[in-house]
């Protein structure tokens, strides 16, 4: 199945029953198959007026219950910061697909990294995930909406050009094989229900417009009844929270894959489709007998700042993977903070690594 | 026994009091709004009211219902979702003319082209007046604002007539000195099925008055409006040239056509 594809098919499984998009390469595929999918199962599809609108109507629909999502491509992203760091603030939980492009085109790139986790203005906390094949794009289009359900908050699936557009091989699981989280509802009656006090796990219940419970939902700092406060205190409670809420659960998001760890001394740390070139680079490596490890980073916003850590405990060196002018090495160094020499191995010319190309950065390591 | 205002019980008690100007058209739009509301019954569980940013946005804020406030330009989009999501939902957005014709101009025309079952009261204050005073899309030629300070060198928008040529079903506009009338049209358009729009030229006396028309009595503020005002019959009599700078009221458009149910619908084979 295409990429693109299975993000349609792997939202539909997770219960998605809004989608809006505006037309843009490479992201044109959700759309459209969306277009198809999405009445006969039920749901919503909108072929919005513009980015913000896809944002702002997926907002509005997931205020009023519905499970929604939109895709775009780099240059549409960029309009849609005002709606995440709206969801964000007011706590919508949906789900952004961004099909990182270069180059004006349909060129490979991660350079929206960054932007994935520092696009919005204001102080906020992103979750942010990086598939690297067909199967883990359908797998994490799920998990983003069960993760975006369990924190209230929008999930951003950093896709990119290089997988979107490949067929590969898809198992769909049994429905009854898929978990599937829903936001938690308020259990109680409306005047008891103060809508922004949340329990120590920092996450308040929401209730769907028309639910009864007549909820004042602004960008604004509100305090814990929802009412519009200039207050110093107020602010700032409101933002720990919100920060809180994702910091203080990095165990139960971050997610990361460990290979030929064990001895490793000198170890790649990759994300999205430059995973994979960086597999074979150090499975050569080993072949040839150089102890090399990799470790796979699937959550990338929060950062897995325990396993690269771990990691930089261990090696000598840490070679840093990416299709960018080299940016989330500046996350990678700051937490590995001089424990081991760092390198960054980066490709900026809308390819992806070969693996030759991380290998021979092996090799230079190694030298 | 201190007499309360019958329309309080529709106040968010913890939003109060309202942040608007002595002499506010805004804040009288709110009231015209509760008094429709309150005589069709509107049910307020049921009832989204959504405002972007600026003075007419609060209008949300101070209402005890479902509500959503806090970005410029983007109400109807929100709209778009949650009707999309839920007919069953009563949807009204608050909106000033900077959020109308300005930063959401585009989400305007294609909100009434689609014909999406939402109410839009504009308060058209003629200004950008919570940043304080800027010229607008909809500030008349040669009034004096905080960046016009030599005069408005740009044509004004006419809302209605944008509306009616992008499709609206619904539109009508008045001011805030015909208080009937424009009670009467919130209530014909929260009862339209479609899109409604209805204007209201509005008094801002403390950022548009002061500098615009040289007062800052919300009074004369009206009686110029009132001045500036022609009714949609007389327009019709009056020839081009008189009608520039004048606010023509009446209910423009009433007609029905299919609501927007979302862009991709999927039927039955042979079925419509």
């Amino acid at each position: 199945m295409l990429g693109n594809h299975a993000v349609v098919e792997g939202a539909l499984a997770a219960g998605c029953n809004f989608f809006a998009g505006y037309p843009i390469t490479p992201a044109n595929e959700i759309s459209e198959r969306m277009s198809e999918r999405m009445p006969r199962v039920g749901g919503k599809f909108l072929q919005s007026e513009d980015e913000l609108c896809s944002i702002f109507s997926v907002t509005g629909a997931a205020l009023a219950g519905g499970k929604a999502m939109t895709a775009t491509a780099s240059a549409g992203f960029n309009y849609m910061q005002e709606g995440i760091g709206y969801a964000v603030a007011a706590e919508i939980p949906c789900v952004i697909v961004d099909v990182q492009r270069c180059r004006g085109e349909n060129y490979a790139t991660q350079a929206d990294v960054m932007q994935m986790r520092w696009g919005a203005s204001g102080d906020h906390e992103l979750i942010v995930l990086a598939p690297s094949s067909v199967q883990d794009l359908f797998d994490y289009t799920i998990k983003a909406f069960n993760l975006a359900e369990r924190y209230r908050t929008p999930v951003i699936v950093m896709s990119e050009t290089t997988i979107a557009l490949m067929r590969e091989k898809l198992v769909i699981p049994n429905a009854d094989r898929i978990e599937i989280i829903n936001r938690e509802k308020p259990n109680v009656a409306p005047e008891e229900f103060i809508p922004f006090k949340a329990g120590p796990d920092g996450i308040p219940p929401l209730p769907a417009f028309g639910d009864g419970y007549r909820i004042l939902h602004s960008l604004n700092p509100h305090n814990e009844y929802g009412g519009i406060n200039w207050e110093p205190d107020v602010f700032e409670s409101m933002y720990t929270r919100l920060i809180g809420k994702i910091r203080h659960h990095c165990n139960g998001i971050v997610q990361t894959e460990k290979y030929f760890l064990e001895d490793a001394q000198i170890i790649l740390i990759a994300y999205g489709s430059e995973f994979r070139p960086a597999l074979d680079a150090v499975q050569r490596a080993r072949n040839n007998g150089i102890k090399t490890g990799l470790l796979r980073l699937i959550t990338i916003w929060p950062v897995p700042e325990k396993e690269i850590l771990a990691v930089a405990k261990q090696a000598s060196a840490i070679l840093a993977v990416e299709m960018n002018i080299g940016k989330y090495a500046g996350e990678i160094e700051r937490v590995a903070s001089g424990l081991c020499k760092t390198v960054r191995v980066n490709k900026n010319r809308g390819f992806i690594h070969t693996s030759s190309e991380i290998y021979s950065a092996i090799e230079g390591v190694v030298q | 026994m201190p007499k309360t205002n019958p329309l309080r019980k529709y106040l968010r008690k913890d939003s109060l009091p309202h942040f608007f100007c002595p002499g506010c058209g805004a804040a009288q739009v709110m009231n015209f709004f509760l008094i429709a509301a309150d005589d069709i019954k509107l049910d307020f569980d049921k009832l989204v009211a959504i405002g972007g940013v600026g003075c007419t946005a609060r209008i949300p804020v101070y209402l005890k219902t479902e509500a959503l406030h806090g970005i410029h330009g983007r109400t109807l989009p929100w709209a778009t979702g949650i009707k999309l999501h839920n007919p069953e939902l009563k949807v009204v957005i608050f909106a000033g003319d900077g959020d109308a014709a300005a930063i959401g101009g585009n989400h305007l025309i294609q909100a009434a082209r689609r014909n999406l079952d939402v109410t839009m009261i504009v308060v058209n204050n003629l200004n950008f007046a919570m940043t304080g005073g800027q010229v607008a899309p909809t500030t008349l030629q040669d009034l004096v604002t905080t960046t016009t300070p030599y005069g408005n060198r740009e044509e004004p928008f006419d809302l209605c007539q944008l509306a009616i040529s992008a499709g609206a079903t619904f539109v009508s506009r008045w001011n805030t000195h015909r208080s009937y009338q424009a009670i009467n049209a919130i209530k014909k358009a929260l009862q339209h099925k479609g899109f409604s729009l209805v204007e209201i030229v509005s008094q801002c006396p403390v950022n548009f008055g002061r500098r615009g028309i040289g007062t800052d009595d919300p009074g004369k503020c009206i009686q110029w409006i009132k001045k500036n005002s022609i009714t949609l019959k007389k327009a019709q009599e009056l020839p081009k040239q008189e009608k520039t700078g004048k606010f023509i009221l009446g209910n423009f458009v009433e007609i029905h056509k299919p609501i927007f149910e979302g862009s991709s619908i999927y039927c039955e084979q042979g079925a419509k």
